[in-house]
């Protein structure tokens, strides 16, 4: 086949187009210059294209470099602040595969003439039940990376390999380390790409939008404290309040951004028995009859545990469908995406709308 | 997948092949070892017999360079290639000159930067690029007028990179004269110098940058030509070579290829500009046949470069365009590239008033070594190429923006 890799300029990726190499495909890497400012890897990831081109030499394949900050700016950085702006909590990783890698790679590739898109990621495609392709789990458990993929959860899965999947990050940087490749030791890339460590999330957004102070107030609506943005707030929360007064400790329960109120309560306020999911999608050959009910597990962030639950179809308006823990859970922030497992198989996906 | 030799090149504005007459003037200053001879490896700056065979062989340089630029061999100042030279000019050295830089806003980086980093002034340009004399005077009226701020350096290029179009240097010559009189004109010939004898072309500026491997010398090489009477200290100080005005060994093995690039150049200038202009004005009237393609600066008259081709390309996204011809072999530029390899946006295509990504800026610009085969493959391959996106649907592209 011909393979058009994403190549990062980290580990992952670079042994993942060794992998392709060895298949005996005929591979093409191509690096994504998403982000135009400063990130924790210098100016214009620069220092990322370079090991990344490297890599490529190395292995013998072509390297291009696609310029995609304009559209990453349009559909990941511009709707991450005005989520935030909303009082939404958002996951850019989400929205960077949904729009860059997962659409506007894969058509270039296809525009290009290659069979099939390969990244890094620790995922896995496999047949499901009945032969439809399906998304699972990564080999590597805390690696796992099939929850921030599940835009892709309905799409083209032939045209796409994960060809790390199979291993654990230590095997990955074995083969690095043993085909020399310049990317072994380097450090995996955290949290938001487009946010430097040294100036973090509160500038980066205050720079884009108005950032509002609010009152903090107890579930008996007592004032117990202010923050000074309720912007950078988020439904679980416990750090970073400064609240009055010691005590047990407290969870941020809701956030009113409009209202400029955070409410915190007890760890015990904060647990629910179901959360509403909106832009509710399928994996192929799954149809809401035959999962509604059923004994699944729901993961609600890129790192946490899928915990059990089932679907409930029955009533819910067009689109939506309830995610009924089986034990009480945490209450999710608006705007994180909750992705339904059945085994290591990714089932279902969502928003979360409210709860 | 194309081999690399067999590729159609036609980025010739970004750089062009070694000349045979450049690789065979260096080639002695190149050899190692036991085989080395004088003056291959004589620092011209030494006083000792193997010192002063560098020298004669750099002084001889010097005259041919001097010879086909129209000016005294001691006022070239050789550098590490066009965009020192920009440099040095636009600063006068280090410390810069008392003032502000003026530069016309579809200046090359090495000029536009250096005049950002001074905050100095861009002059509007016209539809193709140019910058009228109107525009400049007005500029420089403006900046005389109550503001005490003075002029230190005017700064316009002989022929844009980008689109090729070809600036009055005489006319503007005469507006510095006029409205900031003692105020050096300096002239970024380095897209011009292959194609434009720039003793006519460049004689009215005081300051002419030029590069040898846009035309057959050596990457690494250029020079400054400053005109007596023109004030001007070095950017890089050191042994005070070069009359005080850069220091550093001089390169002497890539000047001597320099000036044997820019005599051939000059011996083959009006042969070479006919053949190519003819082989360029070809593919135009070919490729303006598509419905999807219009000249950039078609139809405002300018002057062009013969070598330069500027087509804009609707409805599709410059990078997908290029890898589309690169699929064909053929190899063509956006206009400009950001550090890390990626296209980017071009400041020149911006300030003529073409604005967002609906339209792909495609510039193709032939050689001295291009032939029609290659001008036969870069048609067919444009063709093709917009047939695929026709077919296939390229990525959405992002609307104009506002």
């Amino acid at each position: 086949m011909r393979v058009l890799v994403a190549l990062s300029g980290g580990v992952d990726s670079s042994v993942a187009a060794a992998e392709l190499v060895e298949q005996g495909h005929e591979v093409v890497a191509a690096t994504m210059k998403l982000w135009g400012g400063e990130s924790d890897t210098g100016c214009c990831s620069v220092g990322d294209v370079e090991d990344a081109r490297r890599s490529a030499a190395q292995l013998g394949i072509d390297h291009h470099v696609f310029n995609y900050t304009e559209e990453f700016d349009r559909h990941v950085v511009a709707p991450y602040a005005a989520d935030h702006a909303a009082g939404l909590t958002p996951n850019p990783c989400v929205e960077c595969n949904r729009h860059l890698k997962f659409d506007l790679f894969m058509r270039r590739a296809d525009l290009l003439g290659f069979d099939a898109i390969a990244t890094g990621h620790h995922a896995r495609i496999g047949r499901g039940a009945g032969g439809s392709l399906r998304i699972r789990r990564g080999a590597d458990a805390a690696k796992d990376q099939s929850y921030v993929l599940h835009p892709l959860l309905d799409g083209p899965l032939e045209r796409v390999l994960f060809p790390i999947g199979h291993l654990e990050k230590s095997e990955v940087r074995e083969r690095a380390a043993r085909l020399g490749l310049r990317t072994a030791a380097k450090p995996d890339s955290q949290d938001v790409c487009f946010i430097t460590r040294r100036d973090g999330r509160r500038s980066f957004l205050a720079e884009r939008i108005e950032l509002h102070p609010g009152q903090v107030l107890d579930t008996e609506g007592g004032s117990v404290g202010s923050v000074d943005a309720v912007e950078l707030v988020t439904i679980g929360q416990r750090r970073g309040l400064d609240l009055a007064g010691g005590g047990s400790r407290r969870f941020v329960t809701s956030v009113d951004v409009e209202g400029r109120v955070v409410t915190v309560g007890s760890e015990a306020d904060l647990l629910v028995g179901h959360v509403t999911i909106g832009d509710v999608r399928l994996a192929h050959g799954i149809d809401p009859a035959c999962i509604d009910g059923k004994d699944l597990a729901a993961q609600t962030s890129a790192h946490g545990a899928a915990q059990p639950a089932r679907l409930s179809f029955h009533g819910a308006e067009p689109g939506t469908t309830v995610v009924r823990w089986r034990s009480p859970h945490r209450a999710v922030a608006p705007g994180q995406s909750v992705v339904v497992y059945d085994g290591d198989e990714v089932v279902a996906s969502g928003v979360v709308s409210g709860t | 997948m194309v081999a690399p030799s067999e590729y159609v090149y036609l980025d010739h504005a970004a750089t062009t092949p070694l000349c045979e007459q450049a690789r065979v003037a260096m080639e002695p200053l190149l050899a190692s070892g036991e085989r080395a001879r004088p003056p291959s490896f004589g620092n011209p700056s030494g006083s000792h017999a193997l010192a002063r065979i560098a020298t004669r062989a750099l002084d001889e340089a010097r005259e041919r360079v001097a010879a086909v630029l129209g000016c005294a061999p001691g006022e070239v100042v050789f550098t590490s290639g066009g965009t020192e030279a920009d440099n040095l000019a636009v600063t006068g050295g280090m410390p810069p000159r008392p003032g502000v830089p003026v530069c016309g806003a579809t200046e090359h980086p090495a000029v536009l930067e250096p005049v950002r980093a001074l905050d100095g002034v861009e002059v509007a340009v016209d539809a193709a690029g140019r910058v009228l004399p109107d525009a400049l005077a007005g500029t420089l009226e403006r900046l005389g007028g109550g503001t005490g701020r003075r002029a230190s350096v005017v700064s316009v290029m002989c022929a844009n990179n980008e689109l090729g179009t070809i600036n009055d240097l005489d006319a503007l010559a005469a507006v510095v004269h006029e409205h900031a009189p003692g105020v050096p004109l300096h002239s970024d010939a380095v897209q011009a110098a292959p194609w434009l004898d720039l003793s006519v072309a460049a004689r009215a500026a005081d300051l002419v940058s030029v590069s040898a491997h846009k035309l057959g010398g050596p990457k690494g090489v250029g020079a400054l030509v400053v005109r007596a009477g023109s004030m001007l200290s070095a950017l890089i100080h050191g042994g005070g070579q070069e009359r005080g005005r850069r220091g550093g060994t001089p390169d002497l093995a890539g000047i001597v290829g320099f000036a044997a690039a820019l005599e051939a150049t000059a011996s083959q200038r009006c042969s070479q500009a006919a053949r190519v202009a003819a082989l360029r004005d070809e593919l135009a009237a070919e490729l303006e046949l598509l419905e999807a393609v219009s000249p950039t600066v078609g139809t405002t008259g300018a002057a062009v470069l013969p070598g330069h081709l500027h087509l804009l390309v609707e409805g599709v996204s410059a990078e997908e365009l290029l890898l589309l011809l690169e699929q064909r072999g053929v190899c063509a530029s956006a206009g400009s590239s950001c550090a890390s390899g990626a296209a980017a946006g071009s400041h020149v295509v911006e300030a003529i008033g073409v604005t967002g990504r609906d339209r792909a800026p495609l510039r193709i610009s032939l050689g001295a070594t291009t032939t029609r085969r290659e001008i036969r493959a870069a048609a067919d391959a444009l063709r093709w190429a917009l047939a695929r996106l026709a077919e296939r649907g390229g990525s959405p592209v992002l609307e104009a923006r506002t």
